[in-house]
């Protein structure tokens, strides 16, 4: 729970099986506006099973404690399971994509983060990219200079590390 | 066997042993409203949707089984989603069915269209949309499931009107009997686990001043005769909570009452004292915790809940165990009784005497009626209490008079104590009485009531009478709006702002006449025994008394809105013993 300086940690990554019906995911935001949890991300779709699908949420606990977000969570019929992911068990990625102002030299950029050039006028690069969330930060830092434009972010989503390494 | 989504609706409901439900037609529900005509089910027509609601909950209290309500869609919908609400919050279990436009309709702002299952999400324990008539028998079978188990609370069902309506080829389906429910999200826990048993087991026999902080989860959980067997092996004394009254005896002599910010100055200072609270279905609301870093600050805390929710919410506990009620209460006395209860207990004579003292020297009090006054509304209480049959139901509403009642009746018998707890819905009391009285017709039923409650639900009287549903209704009519007058007085400096109602209006005589109930007046103390004895021999109609009461007297005890429970304040005539 806590990080290297010892501080709590706030952002508390949760796996949610629920069952893939229509409005199950209103009742997800639903309790979190009414008791007062906050979402910090929120990534959603179907499962190789499309009876259910899988949504991970990234929690921020300063205004309530993970026990009793999880909890209250559990309550809802739809909700199948609900999981933790400790930060050395996951795998986490995000993926963005930004259009930035025209003007730097855009395959060397996206070379030296990871990302990858989707298309190209006289004024504006448009990137992906796709990392863990300080990776996606750090290239935005990097883009901030040229002007975004535009920019969207998927928020996280994350599988358990198992073995791999 | 073909048939159609109305007809399967209502074999469904009876298949679930549905006897009794209360609803008013309309357009969206109307194809459920005929084949109603050739059902076993007898269906109570409301006034007003909300009455429907309320009376599905007085039924469920008094029975413990499902209350039913059925409306149709729209305007009717968000008519209940009040007594939803109030069924959430109390743990009720419920089952609403509403209309709902045709389901190609949905989302075009059709007449009567409003999002139910969206506007009910907060207030439901589920909802349920039904999409397909073969899914109807289906999602009834389980709505009841899940209204009824775990912590039980109210589904709504809504319909739309296309798979009910036999001239709508969307309505046709083969029936079947549902054989189990397909709810992989929907876990239940009633057993408690052993190792945390045994733990609670051993801080109840180490302690030395121990109270059972009672609530309404024992009635939830049909566990009153666990209860009285607990306190009883271990000799401990048991505070029984507004949702709690009647689930352990008040003429126990281990009862102390109710606590909280009108509780006995006994129940709430033995809690406040207390080095160990033993909390059973109970979820330390606010208004009984008061300021919550200053409640029973020396206590440890056995909690169990069905609920884990419930568990560390709002106070960590040192024992945390999720289960029913009753079994846990169960596996505690057979761990207790291993452990060599009571012989094995901490000494608790010095707590028992400290107790004891009290009882005696801090009992409910209010001041003696002086000649000329207006009646004394706990004198009224204390008379219907004295003239009633010992295992009468009362319902109350919200309010001054709601305190009164919880404090001054005597429950000795569970589930004859209903009112609406967490919400603190004005205008439960009549219809709640209605569905009490549906539910349980050879007991006798009263509605203690205020002038301002009776005022917002007083029309399912017409109901009453035309359903020959002979309930009683006590108002004790103070022409005010008793508890908000209180805290004006008490603390906005006598600064009366909007709380009179009126003298003389309405004529609660002539209008209880005018839908067909007996009227009574009240004035004068030597009446009041008199009306209260004519009331009980009617059993024709319902009976309006309405008593003129003091709107001077005030609940007391009382814990200030953010004072700690230590700063009760009792009254005033036991102020100065107390300094």
């Amino acid at each position: 729970m806590a990080d290297e300086e010892g501080n709590a940690r706030r952002l508390h990554t949760l796996v949610v099986r629920v069952e893939n019906k229509a409005g199950v995911l209103a009742r997800v935001a639903a309790l979190f506006a009414r008791r007062g949890f906050n979402i910090d991300s929120l990534a959603v779709a179907p499962i190789a099973d499309d009876h259910f699908s899988r949504i991970t949420i990234v929690v921020d606990v300063e205004s309530a404690p993970l026990d009793q977000i999880i909890k209250q969570l559990d309550k809802l019929v739809n909700v199948v399971s609900i999981r933790e992911l400790s930060p050395d068990e996951l795998v986490e990625r995000e993926l963005m994509i930004i259009t930035v102002a025209a003007g730097a030299d855009a395959a060397a950029l996206a070379a030296e983060h990871g990302a990858v050039v989707l298309a190209e006028s006289g004024h504006h690069t448009m990137y992906s990219i796709t990392g863990p969330t300080a990776a996606i930060e750090s290239f935005e830092d990097a883009l901030l200079p040229h002007g975004i434009v535009e920019l969207q972010r998927t928020g996280k989503v994350a599988l358990d590390r198992l073995d791999l390494a | 066997m073909t048939t159609n989504g109305g007809e399967a609706l209502m074999r469904a409901l009876e298949m679930e042993g549905v006897e009794v439900m209360f609803g008013l037609p309309g357009g969206a529900i109307l194809p459920v409203y005929d084949p109603l005509l050739n059902s076993s089910i007898r269906h109570i027509l409301v006034r007003h949707e909300q009455g429907a609601g309320h009376m599905a909950e007085g039924y469920a209290h008094a029975t413990g089984r499902p209350g039913v309500c059925m409306v149709t869609s729209g305007p009717a919908a968000t008519n209940i989603v009040t007594p939803l609400c109030d069924a959430y919050m109390d743990s009720i279990p419920m089952v609403a069915i509403t209309g709902q436009v045709p389901y190609a309709a949905i989302g075009t702002d059709a007449f009567q269209e409003c999002d139910t299952t969206g506007i009910t999400m907060a207030v439901t324990k589920h909802n349920f949309l039904v999409t397909k008539a073969s899914d109807i028998p289906q999602v009834i079978h389980d709505a009841f499931h899940i209204a009824t188990t775990g912590r039980p609370g109210p589904v709504l069902v809504d319909i739309p009107k296309d798979i009910v309506d036999p001239n709508n080829p969307n309505s046709a389906l083969e029936w079947y009997e549902p054989t189990g429910h397909d709810l992989p999200g929907y876990r239940l826990h009633p057993d408690p686990d052993p190792e945390l048993v045994g733990r609670a087991a051993e801080l109840i026999l180490a302690s030395e001043r121990p109270v059972i902080y009672a609530g309404g989860g024992i009635l939830k959980a049909r566990a009153a005769d666990a209860l009285r067997a607990l306190a009883e092996l271990t000799d401990i004394h048991v505070v029984t909570t507004l949702m709690c009254r009647g689930g352990f005896p008040d003429d126990h002599p281990l009862a102390l009452g109710m606590p909280g910010m009108h509780g006995t100055y006994t129940a709430v200072t033995a809690m406040q004292e207390s080095d160990l609270l033993i909390a059973l279905g109970a979820r330390f609301d606010d208004r009984v915790t008061g300021r919550l870093d200053g409640f029973a600050p020396e206590a440890k805390v056995i909690h169990v809940d069905i609920d884990a929710a419930e568990l560390n919410k709002v106070r960590t506990a040192d024992v945390a165990i999720q289960g029913d009620a009753r079994l846990a209460i169960e596996a505690i006395i057979e761990s207790l009784k291993l452990a060599g209860a009571p012989d094995a207990q901490a000494d608790r004579k010095g707590w028992k005497s400290t107790v004891s003292g009290w009882l005696e020297r801090y009992p409910l009090t209010y001041d003696d009626h002086r000649p000329g006054d207006p009646l004394k509304p706990q004198h009224v209480l204390e008379t219907i209490r004295d003239h009633s049959p010992d295992d009468t139901i009362v319902c109350s509403g919200v309010g001054q008079h709601q305190m009164w009642a919880s404090q001054f009746w005597k429950f000795n018998h569970p589930y004859t104590w209903i009112n609406s707890g967490g919400l603190g819905t004005m205008g439960f009391s009549v219809p709640a009485a209605i569905g009490a009285k549906v539910g349980k017709p050879d007991r006798t039923v009263w509605s203690i009531d205020g002038d301002g409650c009776f005022q917002m639900t007083a029309q399912e009287l017409v109901t009453a009478s035309v359903e020959k549903i002979p309930v009683k209704v006590a108002i004790l009519n103070n022409s005010y709006l008793g508890m908000v007058r209180q805290w004006q007085e008490m603390f906005y400096e006598e600064r009366y702002s909007e709380v009179h109602l009126s003298k003389n209006l309405p004529d609660y005589k002539g209008w209880a006449e005018a839908m067909g109930c007996v009227g009574i007046r009240v004035d004068d103390p030597d009446e009041v025994e008199p009306a209260i004895q004519r009331a009980n021999e009617i059993d024709d109609r319902p009976v309006v008394i309405d008593f003129r009461t003091d709107a001077t007297e005030k609940v007391f005890p009382m814990v200030p809105s953010g004072a700690t429970n230590s700063d009760l304040m009792v009254h005033p005539s036991q102020a100065e013993e107390r300094a």
